[in-house]
């Protein structure tokens, strides 16, 4: 995270020096796009802290270790849908399940459709991209999804042999 | 006022009330609620005015030329391979991609390359990918990304011209 706020300070002198009316030009702008989608953020945070509490990690948890490994995968990418986590809460969330058993692919549909398919970012991609174009691209990547997770399947053996 | 101002402001101050409502009575869950949405809020503090000032020093600095060479029409598979360098480096998630892609949209960067940006951004962002492989070990990781490129650059190939005939345009604000 760190280097961010390093690269971001630097390119603010960068530009500072270069011209002082052009960088505050710039930060107009970057005050007027963040204030234009702020409604649609908060919006966001509202379902967000809604979702994790009627979906906290002990049932996400308890539903990806169901027998069938298919009904699993299908839970997973439902849950990895509606829930927004960030990767260092999710990484050692998976890694846990891992250890008590849960399949690879089940992980797999779990994780991508979490960083993928956002329902819950919906009302930001519909802001900038309209409701059908954000229908159309969220339905491909949880097919993207459901396709890496067979695919994991098999390379782990867990499916086909 | 438009009408889906008018259901952020019902359900923005709905909420609000809620949760005053939750600590007055002392109600857990929505207490539980609002940790949830503190804690969210301030993660996204910490990446959004980074971000959003990168956004704007790219507006002015960054000629339109350049991004029409690299990400445009006629950037062929380059601007695609430019998409997923810069997603790669991309932090946050979804939620910083879609402004960013807006912005790379508005200086002329092609449909197919805005998508495969927001797909790549999701999935190969390195620090994500480091963390990912250290969980769930580097096989996983690697399978992830060499079935997930390929299907994020087609798809968003096949959207992109999809979208194209019919005229489609990105807006911001819709």
């Amino acid at each position: 995270m760190y280097w961010l706020y390093a690269i971001t300070g630097l390119a603010l002198v960068f530009s500072l020096v270069a011209s002082r009316e052009k960088t505050l030009q710039a930060l107009k702008i970057s005050y007027r796009r963040f204030i234009n989608i702020l409604p649609a953020f908060l919006i966001m945070l509202v379902l967000v802290s809604i979702v994790l509490f009627v979906v906290p990690d002990v049932v996400i948890s308890e539903y990806l270790g169901v027998e069938n490994r298919f009904a699993g995968v299908l839970l997973a990418s439902f849950l990895g849908s509606i829930t927004l986590m960030p990767g260092f809460i999710a990484y050692p969330l998976a890694g846990i399940l891992l250890k008590k058993g849960v399949a690879y692919m089940v992980l797999s549909a779990f994780t991508t459709t979490l960083m993928m398919v956002g329902v819950l970012t919906y009302p930001i991609e519909k802001q900038y991209f309209g409701t059908r174009v954000t229908i159309m691209r969220n339905t491909i990547s949880l097919l993207i999804a459901l396709i890496i997770a067979i695919v994991t399947g098999i390379f782990f053996g867990e499916i086909f042999q | 006022m438009k009408r889906n101002s008018v259901v952020r402001i019902i359900i923005i101050s709905s909420y609000a009330i809620f949760i005053a409502l939750s600590w007055i009575f002392n109600f857990g869950p929505g207490k539980e609620i609002t940790y949830n949405f503190a804690s969210f809020s301030l993660d996204m503090l910490k990446v959004l005015p980074c971000a959003f000032i990168l956004i704007g020093l790219f507006e002015i600095w960054v000629k339109r030329e350049t991004i029409e060479k690299h990400f445009g029409e006629k950037s062929g598979i380059r601007g695609y391979l430019w998409g997923i360098l810069l997603a790669s480096t991309t932090v946050g998630g979804l939620y910083v991609a879609f402004p960013v892609a807006y912005s790379l949209y508005s200086k002329g960067a092609k449909l197919g390359v805005i998508f495969t940006y927001i797909g790549a951004s999701a999935i190969c962002r390195v620090p994500m990918t480091i963390f990912e492989a250290s969980f769930l070990g580097v096989k996983f990781s690697a399978i992830r990304l060499l079935v997930a490129i390929p299907l994020v650059v087609i798809t968003s190939m096949l959207l992109g011209n999809y979208l194209r005939k019919r005229n489609y345009r990105i807006v911001e604000g819709k």
